[in-house]
């Protein structure tokens, strides 16, 4: 390993998210704090009960559809900065993983930081895409930090799931994707691949859908799957939250084929314990070669590491001899948001 | 071998059991010959490449991705081919055709030792991801796929509408790729002739009482004898000892075999002659005296004379090229019984029946069983024809009550499987001594059996909370859970610290209540060592019960 260079003392990795002491704001804290920067509308980024939260417009806006209110701090739009005291400035630029998703760039007396939050680097009809930043530390994610996460072209997947429709005119197709993002990105990819039907959605799907259109992202016809019979629901695809995937409200479906779409569909085991029969291979996250090029291409005096497989990132960076470090941070694990 | 990649990738992401058997009796019927006979072989277990070995697989990823980051990804996907069916890098250039299935099997056939790397690395290079992985299924034993050999049978009975009795009785004689048994279940040949054959004959099995009562009218009572079953065969001058799962093992019990020349074949269990279960008379050795003779390259006359074998013979399935299997037991048993006098008495005795007035007499009987080192006592039911497989009603395995132990959660490590990702696999400990006299935690044992799923999501959850170090795959974590654990038997073993092996560990309860200075000593489990000499010496593997 090799040494690291001296840190910054305006920043500090604590257990509950980002910490910039010296003027206490925070970033995607998992407890309550006075000012927090929110990457993105992630239950597990975007907590609620902060004083002031600053964040994308389109960010609040879904947190305010989330937890009900939002009050202080205000949106920012893509690259515009922020003083926050200390002489910091902080920006928000597009991290390309769901609507108004962000990178955090932090500058101080020319020492630039750049937080990821979560990111990816494929393109996506519903999100402005990753604008890759130079810095001196780059804080990223590791969500598929392991070497067998590659993942295919959405293309392949979406081609997948609607010749499993084709081959099965009399079940259902359900599809659990994640309500914020996942969910959005299938549909408008099923609309890209030239699906026009009606899509029919879980009811803790419309609000979220309605606010993607609201933002300008076009999703074409939705409809609630509690307007229609049974019958018609025959050939038809659903979206719904992946924990509603075997639940009581499934068994109103004609024996639905139970798909999901998520990263860690890679792994067999993983869809066989969802009881998931046709895995879809998508995800709102970079895979390995995308995460480790990213370093590569960014290339950081130091890189730090927060949830996910931090391990094996790291065990890359020390390969390619390039100084890195994991973060510890809280009530991150595994997830749907995949 | 893309079809049969895809049948493995469908079947693993098909519940229901009715689609898998129709997923595989439409491949087995429809596949070209011999590949078909080779998938059945895969799907069955019966196929097994001595010169290539996981340790090659693992080689050679090692040669292709770093060490660490494949370690890392094996802890993550639980599961060795489908890692390195992920990992594999494609070559360079054109992608080559594919194999069939019937060339791998011929390539893998033919590896030698020194040619074995080389040979798995070019049919990996010729396959895609999904054809990797059901390539390293075949070449490196168990497919565990949730598809059972008896269920591959059945696909194969429903397949050709044929009796699944008639293919389960003439399988045991047929080789892969079974073009017999294709040929016959088609149309194509008649039903090979197996009778004059010296072949495993599917065993019958118990299930567990749990909480009925038996009318011993109806169920006549034995001892469970706690050694190996076997199924001895005598046909055409040939004699062979077969294990339950149909395994031979007439080489590592010469002495057995040379004295039997009866032409039939009878169920019993292989034991050492001893005192340790049920006294000196009638009695046996411990299991752990049994192991001694097991997994021997060459059996020494030495060890003959210090481990003399025998056979208790339970049932009679074949006596003199008659088939008595359909014949109720209790008219079995007098054949039986007329049998074992003309056998070798050093080498064969018959299981005792239990003589009890009524069931509850039986309950104290099973009681006392510990006292006496017995596992615990069968129920067969007097009628009953020699059914293949744990038919419902018929016979009745009921143990005695296991031991428990309070313990605290040490390790933890990921499982394998349907479990890959949960932290389902534990060590636990006793204390050396109170832990407010400086005692100090010792493993004592690992389970990774008898909680509930939603016992496992628990307990995975309290792992990744309370984890305060790494070792690779391994977890420490805080020494705050007391887990009961019940286990079946003690036995003193100087392989582990505490000096102490457990005999079929599982959890049996989780103890949120209790705290971990609560917990047992090691003193107590050491109380509970059986008193058995042949116990020091070695310690007891867990290994597949009746």
């Amino acid at each position: 390993m090799l040494a690291s260079p001296k840190t910054p003392r305006w920043i500090k990795a604590e257990r509950e998210g980002i910490h910039l002491p010296t003027t206490d704001w925070w970033i995607d804290p998992s407890r309550p704090a006075a000012n927090a920067l929110v990457t993105h509308g992630h239950a597990d980024h975007a907590r609620g009960g902060h004083g002031q939260v600053w964040a994308t417009g389109a960010t609040r806006d879904i947190i305010a559809l989330r937890y009900g209110t939002l009050t202080g701090g205000r949106g920012l739009d893509y690259n515009e900065p922020l003083d926050i005291g200390d002489c910091i400035t902080a920006t928000f630029v597009p991290a390309g993983h769901v609507l108004g998703s962000a990178q955090i760039l932090l500058e101080r007396h020319g020492e630039r930081i750049i937080v990821t939050g979560d990111y990816k680097r494929r393109p996506d009809p519903t999100c402005v895409p990753f604008q890759p930043t130079p810095c001196d530390i780059l804080i990223t994610e590791a969500t598929f930090a392991l070497p067998i996460f590659t993942h295919p072209p959405i293309e392949r997947e979406i081609a997948r799931l609607l010749a499993a429709r084709e081959a099965n005119p009399q079940r259902s197709l359900l599809i659990g994707a994640y309500a914020l993002g996942k969910a959005q990105r299938v549909i408008a990819e099923l609309r890209r691949a030239g699906y026009h039907e009606t899509i029919w959605l879980h009811g803790a799907m419309v609000a979220m859908c309605e606010l993607y259109e609201r933002c300008g992202i076009e999703l074409g016809p939705l409809a609630p799957v509690s307007e229609a019979s049974r019958d018609v629901l025959k050939g038809q695809i659903i979206v719904c939250p992946p924990s509603s995937l075997n639940s009581a409200w499934a068994r109103r479906l004609p024996d639905p084929i139970n798909a999901m779409a998520s990263g860690w569909m890679r792994v067999r085991q993983r869809a066989v314990q969802r009881n998931v029969e046709l895995p879809l291979i998508i995800s709102d996250h970079c895979d390995w070669n995308e995460l480790t090029g990213t370093i590569l291409e960014l290339s950081p005096e130091e890189t730090w590491i927060t949830h996910g497989r931090e391990d094996a990132l790291l065990h890359w960076c020390a390969l390619h001899q390039l100084r890195a470090r994991a973060l510890d941070l809280v009530g991150r694990e595994e997830d749907d948001t995949g | 071998m893309e079809r049969f990649a895809r049948l493995l990738t469908d079947l693993i992401y098909t519940r229901s059991r009715n689609s898998k058997l129709a997923l595989l009796a439409d491949y087995l019927r429809t596949a070209p010959d011999p590949d078909r006979g080779w998938a059945l072989a895969g799907l069955t277990g019966q196929l097994n490449f001595p010169s290539v070995k996981a340790g090659i697989v693992r080689d050679l990823i090692k040669e292709r991705v770093d060490p660490v980051l494949f370690a890392l990804s094996r802890d993550f996907v639980g599961d060795t081919a489908e890692t390195v069916s992920l990992l594999w890098p494609a070559p360079p250039g054109p992608v080559p055709p594919s194999p069939t299935v019937s060339e791998a099997v011929a390539l893998l056939s033919a590896a030698t030792r020194a040619t074995a790397k080389p040979v798995v690395a070019g049919l990996l290079d010729r396959l895609d991801e999904d054809g990797r992985f059901a390539l390293l299924k075949l070449a490196t034993g168990a497919l565990r796929i949730g598809v059972s050999a008896r269920l591959a049978k059945t696909a194969f009975a429903q397949a050709f509408s044929v009796q699944l009795d008639d293919v389960e009785e003439i399988w045991h004689a047929l080789r892969p790729p079974y073009t017999d048994l294709f040929s016959w279940a088609s149309g194509a040949a008649a039903k090979p002739d197996i009778t004059s054959r010296p072949v495993f004959r599917p065993f019958m099995l118990a299930n567990p009482l749990e909480d009925a009562v038996l009318d011993l009218a109806d169920y006549a009572a034995e001892w469970k004898w706690d050694g190996i079953r076997i199924q001895i065969v005598h046909a055409s001058g040939e004699t062979r000892l077969f294990s339950r799962g149909g395994e031979d093992i007439t080489a590592s019990f010469p002495d057995i075999a040379r004295v039997f020349a009866h032409e039939g074949v009878l169920d019993g269990e292989l034991l050492v002659r001893g005192a340790a279960q049920g006294g000196e008379a009638g009695g046996a050795a411990s299991f752990n005296a049994l192991q001694q003779r097991l997994g021997r390259k060459v059996v020494t006359a030495n060890l003959q004379a210090e481990y003399p074998a025998f056979v208790r013979l339970y049932d009679v399935l074949f006596d003199r090229g008659e088939d008595l299997r359909r014949l109720p037991w209790s008219d079995r048993r007098v054949r039986l019984e007329n049998l074992v006098s003309q056998l070798n008495p050093g080498a064969f005795d018959i299981s005792a029946l239990i003589e009890a007035g009524d069931f509850d007499e039986l309950a104290d009987l099973r009681a006392a069983a510990r006292e006496t080192d017995i596992e615990g006592l069968m129920l067969k039911r007097r009628d009953s024809p020699y059914e293949a497989g744990r038919k419902a009603g018929l016979w009745y395995k009921w143990k005695r009550e296991p031991l428990t132990a309070d313990c605290v959660m040490m390790y933890a490590q990921r499982g394998s499987g349907k479990r890959s990702s949960f932290y389902s696999d534990y060590t636990f400990g006793c204390w050396t001594a109170p832990e407010a006299e400086g005692g100090v935690l010792l493993p004592v044992g690992k389970a990774y059996s008898g909680f509930s799923d939603e016992e496992l999501r628990w307990l995975d959850g309290f792992v990744r909370k309370h984890t305060v170090n790494r070792f690779g795959p391994v977890r420490e974590v805080e020494k705050s859970l007391v887990l009961e654990v019940a286990f079946d038997a003690v036995n003193a073993s100087t392989r582990h610290k505490s000096g102490i092996a457990m005999r079929f560990p599982r959890i049996s309860r989780i103890r949120r209540d209790k705290p971990a200075s609560e917990a047992d000593e090691i003193r107590t489990l050491r109380g509970m060592i059986a008193s058995d000499p042949g116990s020091a010496a070695s310690s007891i593997e867990a290994r597949p019960g009746d």
